[in-house]
């Protein structure tokens, strides 16, 4: 009998890490070759790893959650040594894999350079390791050995005036020590500490993960951007930078909208159609762009052109786990107010499962973003590029109202929308919110006059 | 969603059906041949599928679903043929005689080849999307010009479809009447993209318009793709000029193991598929109309795993190579600037072995 190491391969061309996702065998359980033991998620895909050895699992590195290195340990397997393959990138527990001392072995076609030597890092420090009884970890050195991250004169300023990098926190590019860093050390600035604060342990989501609480994460996290999060940076830098934004709002009563959604609530067509104010503005906006073309419109820097599309694809935001998305409905303006209320209930079950498909996120060419669910009342958002508008709708609450000379309380709500200036003036931004605003006060007016 | 115009012998459920053009007098040994072929080169792909996800391989393009339109195709061939495939194609490889080992070792990274094409009439797997056409296009015309009774046979998907290259090899081989077969692989997904992003039209109306013929076989039917491919193989030897094959299938799997087609597919589309697999179809041909007993189907399943063991084993054996290999056949004489990198590579300290 013999143990053997199956460390994290590298299973997508160029991967540095990956997270486990769910732990498929425990220790002491007898695996034969191939396996599941283990789902991972890379930067690239959520895959299964089957296990190279057939045996008896004797430790399992790494809660689920944590991100590890590739190359690093994952599972120890006590082999019969004659019926398992011996070679294998595997090695014996007598070798662990040194940190900072050079390569660790290297799998097929990538080695692992010296920087990104076995380190673990762990997501949920708060989580119970304990369910994975772990062999000496040899990512107790993790930073230790690893040279503080500098430049060659600040290290020689530091080294000079005594300062021990170590102990510097560096405020550059990817954690750099600047010569800043090493002043603020002499001059005996304060390090940091933690202020008497309630101690928060309940993780949250952010940017489409899940991060560790205030209490329980590290100081300061980096997070790699990647995925859903990538494509809204990239989408909101494009736009941002390449369309000037204008942006008009309006407050306007609701109780039209109120009372309609609620006259057809119970009715038998709308059996099984979850309804809301979302519904009408949707109406609205579609309308809004039949009246005045020029809001479904995008300007086309390259081409020199301005192009006015008279069809509307409605994109919805829709902050879904993985982040944030904007699909679309396509056709969104041939649609009466039952087909649109199920097309957003598709959009929005489809986005929330995480099965969105990347066509329907292809040509918006009008967006909504639905601030209210947050208890907002209003928002600027930033245009999808390709589209001149977006309009954003806060929550419907009951406000002070004038109704003759009386201030009453009705349900009202505020809309703004952002336009691209550059074909969309205020004049036309102003006629289009106040013609939503006018269907959302009186829905059945507009849904009859046409 | 199949339409009239495909080629169908065998059902998915395995019952005969009648073709105006097509019909298939194999027997009950060729039929099991072909069975045995698909069983054996799916175990197979599962095993290379958990080598790499094990870190022995860097990167597996698996074929799971396109067992019938690769056996079919490759079964057809004649030992005098050439075939030229791209990256997937390990289940023509395997029909012509390539040991399942150095089908992997590019994937490996332990060499840029694999084989001695001459050797199996099989060329190198091309990763370049769609130059294998254009390469099989040129061997036709160089048998054409050499007068030699053999035809070209070569693979490619729907993506590659979409490229330049593939439509200028079709060019070349219109004009010139080469003896080639394009076996076109729709697969429905190039990578993340639907076929219907691909075309507005059957893929093998393309070819009507090249000028020469093309048609639409169940690529998960082997034998329609047999018979099929057989004649457009014969129609080519005889001086017919070329054919272009659509074999309609289905991608059961990832494009690669770098892939992750629950991001862009649905479950459902993939069970409707699963239902159509090319294997079971077979087996049930063979247990009902010539009574194969389950013995036989266990024989070879039990092949098809010590085939896996034994291609395990020798992928493990395998050494890395000397990096510098690299260079040896940038070009066929030497090169100031590649043995510059070489002798770089060396003072650098980057030598063979882990």
């Amino acid at each position: 009998m013999s143990e053997s190491i199956f460390m994290l391969p590298d299973v997508g061309e160029g991967l540095v890490e990956a997270e486990i996702v769910a732990w498929k065998v425990a220790v002491g359980d007898v695996v034969t070759l191939n396996q599941p033991l283990v789902d991972i998620e890379t930067a690239k895909a959520t895959v299964e790893l089957p296990s190279p050895y057939a045996g008896t699992v004797t430790a399992l590195h790494g809660a689920v959650g944590d991100v590890m290195a590739v190359g690093a340990p994952l599972v120890v397997i006590e082999t019969d040594a004659a019926a398992s393959a011996p070679s294998a990138p595997a090695t014996t527990p007598e070798a662990p894999a040194s940190v900072g001392a050079g390569r660790t072995p290297v799998l097929v076609g990538y080695g692992v350079a010296e920087d990104d030597a076995v380190v673990t890092r762990r997501r949920r420090q708060a989580a119970p390791v304990a369910a994975t009884p772990v062999t000496p970890k040899p990512d107790v050195a993790e930073a230790s050995l690893r040279p503080a991250r500098s430049t060659p004169p600040v290290r020689l300023y530091a080294k000079q005036h005594g300062v021990d990098l170590a102990t510097v926190t560096g405020t550059g590019r990817d954690g750099l020590i600047t010569r800043d860093d090493v002043e603020r050390a002499l001059a005996g600035a304060p390090t940091p500490t933690r202020p008497p604060v309630p101690v928060l342990t309940s993780t949250t989501r952010f940017v489409g993960r899940e991060i560790e609480s205030w209490s329980t994460g590290p100081l300061e996290e980096r997070i790699p951007v990647r995925g859903v999060l990538r494509s809204m940076a990239d989408a909101m830098v494009q736009s941002a930078f390449q369309a000037p934004h204008a942006a008009v709002w309006v407050r306007v009563e609701a109780t039209g909208t109120v009372a309609l959604l609620d006259s057809l609530r119970g009715r038998p067509a709308f059996a099984g159609v979850r309804l809301s104010p979302l519904t009408i503005v949707a109406l609205a906006v579609c309308d809004a762009a039949r009246h005045y073309p020029g809001l479904n419109s995008s300007y086309d820097a390259a081409a020199q052109e301005v192009v006015v599309r008279r069809r509307v694809n409605l994109g919805i935001a829709a902050n879904t786990p993985r982040g944030l998305i904007v699909p679309n409905i396509k056709g969104a303006d041939t649609l009466d107010l039952r087909a649109m209320a199920v097309s957003l209930n598709e959009l929005v079950d489809v986005a929330r499962a995480g099965t969105t498909t990347p066509e329907a996120m292809l040509h918006t060419t009008l967006s909504i973003t639905n601030v209210g669910p947050f208890a907002v009342d209003g928002a600027m958002p930033i245009l999808p590029p390709g589209t001149g508008a977006i309009i954003a709708v806060g929550q419907i609450a009951k406000r002070p109202w004038v109704v003759g000379d009386d201030v009453v309380a009705r349900p009202t709500v505020d809309l703004s929308m952002s336009f691209d200036h550059r074909q969309i003036d205020g004049a036309l931004a102003s006629a289009a919110i106040a013609h939503i605003g006018r269907f959302i006060t009186d829905p059945a007016a507009a849904i009859i006059g046409g | 969603m199949i339409s009239d115009e495909l080629v169908q012998l065998l059902t998915p459920e395995g019952e005969r059906v009648s073709h105006p053009e097509y019909r298939s007098e194999l027997g009950r040994d060729e039929i099991l041949g072909f069975y045995r072929d698909m069983v054996i080169v799916r175990r197979l792909c599962n095993e290379s599928t958990s080598l790499q996800r094990q870190g022995q391989l860097a990167l597996w393009a698996p074929l799971q679903g396109q067992e019938a339109a690769q056996i079919g195709a490759g079964r057809a061939l004649a030992p005098m043929d050439f075939s030229f495939p791209s990256y997937r194609e390990h289940g023509v490889a395997w029909t012509r005689g390539v040991p399942p080992r150095d089908m992997l070792r590019i994937f490996r990274a332990t060499t840029t080849g694999g084989w001695d094409p001459q050797q199996y009439r099989h060329s190198l797997p091309m990763v370049v999307l769609g130059d294998q056409t254009l390469h099989a296009v040129g061997y036709a015309m160089g048998i054409q010009r050499d007068g030699a009774e053999e035809a070209v046979m070569t693979f490619f998907g729907d993506g590659a479809s979409s490229q330049g290259d593939v439509l200028e090899s079709f060019v070349w081989a219109a004009s010139f009447n080469a003896p080639v077969v394009f076996v076109l692989q729709n697969n429905q997904w190039a990578i993340s993209e639907p076929t219907s992003l691909q075309t507005k039209i059957p893929l093998y109306h393309r070819a009507h318009g090249f000028g020469f013929p093309g048609v639409r076989v169940d690529g998960n039917d082997v034998l329609a793709m047999y018979e099929v491919a057989k004649r457009a193989l014969d129609n080519a030897r005889a001086g017919g000029g070329p054919t272009l094959i659509e074999a309609y299938t289905y991608r059961m799997g990832a494009h690669t193991t770098s892939d992750d087609p629950t991001r862009y597919r649905v479950d459902a589309e993939v069970e409707v598929w699963r239902h159509r697999d090319p294997i079971e179809r077979v087996k049930a041909l063979l247990a009902r109309e010539f009574g194969v007993h389950k013995v036989t189907f266990d024989e070879v399943a039990a092949e098809a795993e010590q085939l896996a063991l034994q291609l395990r084993e020798d992928v493990l054996a395998m050494d890395a190579p000397d990096p510098t290999m690299m260079f040896d056949h940038v070009y066929a004489e030497s090169h100031p600037l590649v043995e510059a990198g070489r002798r770089e590579m060396i003072e650098l300290g980057i030598s063979g072995g882990h």
